[in-house]
């Protein structure tokens, strides 16, 4: 019983330890980030290959998602005869909930467990450790570049994906199910809101991006320096990026929709 | 005076003692080895030196400056004078070769890209390797590895370099290639080094002085020509290579014949 108590004090104090070590890698690389205004290039890099290379996946995965809420909203909206407002359903769907969600989720799946990854072999191959006997400070030269482009990426790749999802909604809608294509768009710009509506949902996934690409690359510094503890740690960013994602969510919309 | 005075250095992981109490000190323009079975702490040592390990207790002073007392931009200043070369290379797998060397003087310096050309083709040049610039390092073997990063590690012109096991794990070309090259390359750049290795023969032919360092002590430490005729069991065990002696073959523990006799034991 005893023993049971210790190593359960053991693991609440790693954990809290854990936590703080991650909050001042939270502070070092945002105390590097006006540094790289001065040397842009290195986040276009990451923009690159952490953006750009999750399009794709975005554009199909969106467009699948708009496809099935068109489908799904047209079967409950045409019950109360209100087909015609399947344009408002699906953009507000996308717009305020599953454009920055499942776009995030997709994010970390891709681009979250490459980048624990990538700092993790690094860190492994002693590629880190060689960067600061060089007087180079990797979390200004590796990570703060890629945490920048994390958050800029996200949003745009939640955009994407939520204007992929209303073509994919106007699809289904209008050319399988035959909504009028006036009253799809009239009604979604009617009722979209551009504060209430996309600004929130931009800031959602802002936050997220930021959540994100911090849990990946906290992981991958702070991952054990053998393939196993890679492994893991790639692991824990999906998992732990998912929880975070999730949980901020329902805060988020609490805050932005709960009144 | 010493480039590196290391006084009263004592340093633990967890339970385990690594230094307890090691006093070294590192002449300016020599090759000083330390020496020692694995596990004794030899790389950890570097890390000591080079501020990225912090000690339990007593001082580490390279050049006059106590490492452990330096702001953060003080010891990245005080490393842009210090090389390291380590077991794997360490060099950047995203970048080829010539990257890799232009890398510390790209981020160092304001030069224009045509003297930063001059000066890596130089670099490389001196390792034998300028020919294999645009190869990537996942392209090098592990002996050009060390060679392109011995090149990148000399690169800013730094007053010291610390080798972290340099010939571990190396065929005889290439292990006597870097022989050659480290004992050239500290003469010509008049450089102080450090080689941190257990191979005994080929550290032996270029060190000036000599540390044998176990169970967190400096055993010994004189020239290698001391070294050899030290009247210290361990020592001669050591330098010779004998698998039993004040080393012991079997790892502690009970009797051979009291386990044969127990069976109990599942273990």
């Amino acid at each position: 019983m005893i023993n049971y108590i210790r190593s359960l004090g053991r693991w609440g104090l790693g954990s809290f330890e854990r936590l703080g070590r991650a909050h001042i890698f939270l502070v070092a690389m945002l105390a590097g980030v006006p540094g790289l205004f001065l040397r842009f290039s290195l986040v276009i890099q990451q923009l690159f290959s952490i953006g750009v290379l999750s399009v794709m996946l975005i554009l199909i995965s969106g467009l699948f998602v708009g496809m099935v809420l068109g489908l799904q909203g047209y079967n409950t909206l045409v019950d109360f005869g209100a087909e015609e407002s399947l344009g408002v359903m699906v953009s507000l769907s996308l717009v305020r909930e599953l454009g920055p969600v499942v776009s995030a989720l997709l994010f970390a799946g891709r681009a979250g467990s490459a980048l624990t990854a990538e700092i993790g072999l690094m860190k492994s191959t002693e590629q880190l450790s060689g960067m600061e006997m060089m007087a180079v400070d990797p979390i200004k030269r590796i990570i703060a570049p890629r945490f920048l482009a994390g958050i800029i990426s996200m949003p745009l790749l939640a955009a994407i994906f939520s204007a992929v999802g209303v073509l994919g909604g106007f699809l289904v809608g209008h050319g399988l199910l035959g909504v009028d294509d006036g009253a799809f768009w009239s009604q979604m710009q009617a009722k979209t809101d551009l504060f209430e509506d996309i600004f929130n949902g931009v800031i959602k996934s802002v936050v997220f991006g930021l959540v994100v690409t911090w849990i990946a690359l906290f992981e991958g510094y702070d991952a054990m320096p053998t393939s196993e503890g890679v492994g893991r740690a790639t692991t824990r960013t999906v998992v732990h990026s998912a929880f975070a994602i999730l949980g901020l969510d329902f805060v988020l919309t609490a805050l932005m929709f709960g009144d | 005076m010493p480039l590196i005075k290391i006084r009263d250095l004592h340093f633990n992981r967890g339970d385990r003692v690594i230094f307890d109490g090691v006093n070294i000190d590192i002449q300016r323009g020599k090759v000083t080895a330390i020496m020692g079975p694995s596990g004794t702490g030899k790389t950890t040592l570097l890390k000591l030196i080079g501020g990225q390990l912090r000690p339990d207790k007593g001082t580490i002073e390279v050049d006059g400056q106590d490492v452990h007392k330096l702001s953060h931009s003080e010891l990245y200043e005080l490393r842009k004078r210090m090389g390291m070369l380590f077991q794997s290379g360490a060099l950047l797998t995203d970048i080829d070769v010539f990257d890799n060397v232009a890398f510390p003087l790209r981020e160092h310096t304001n030069l224009p890209e045509s003297m930063i050309r001059d000066l890596v083709l130089m670099k490389l040049q001196a390792v034998g390797l300028r020919n294999a610039r645009r190869l990537s390092p996942n392209e090098l073997s592990g002996g050009m590895a060390r060679r392109v990063a011995l090149a990148r590690a000399v690169a800013l012109e730094p007053m010291m370099i610390m080798y972290d096991e340099p010939f571990t794990g190396q065929d005889p070309i290439s292990m006597g290639t870097l022989v050659n090259l480290i004992h050239r390359i500290n003469d010509a750049m008049k450089l102080t080094s450090i080689v941190v290795s257990h191979d005994v023969a080929e550290t032996a032919e270029i060190a000036d002085y000599i540390y044998l360092m176990s169970g967190g002590k400096i055993i010994e430490h004189g020239s290698p020509v001391q070294l050899k005729d030290s009247g210290s069991q361990w020592v001669q065990q050591f330098m010779q290579g004998l698998p039993d002696g004040p080393v012991p073959f079997h790892y502690a523990g009970p009797d051979f014949a009291e386990d044969l006799l127990n069976p109990e034991d599942n273990a």
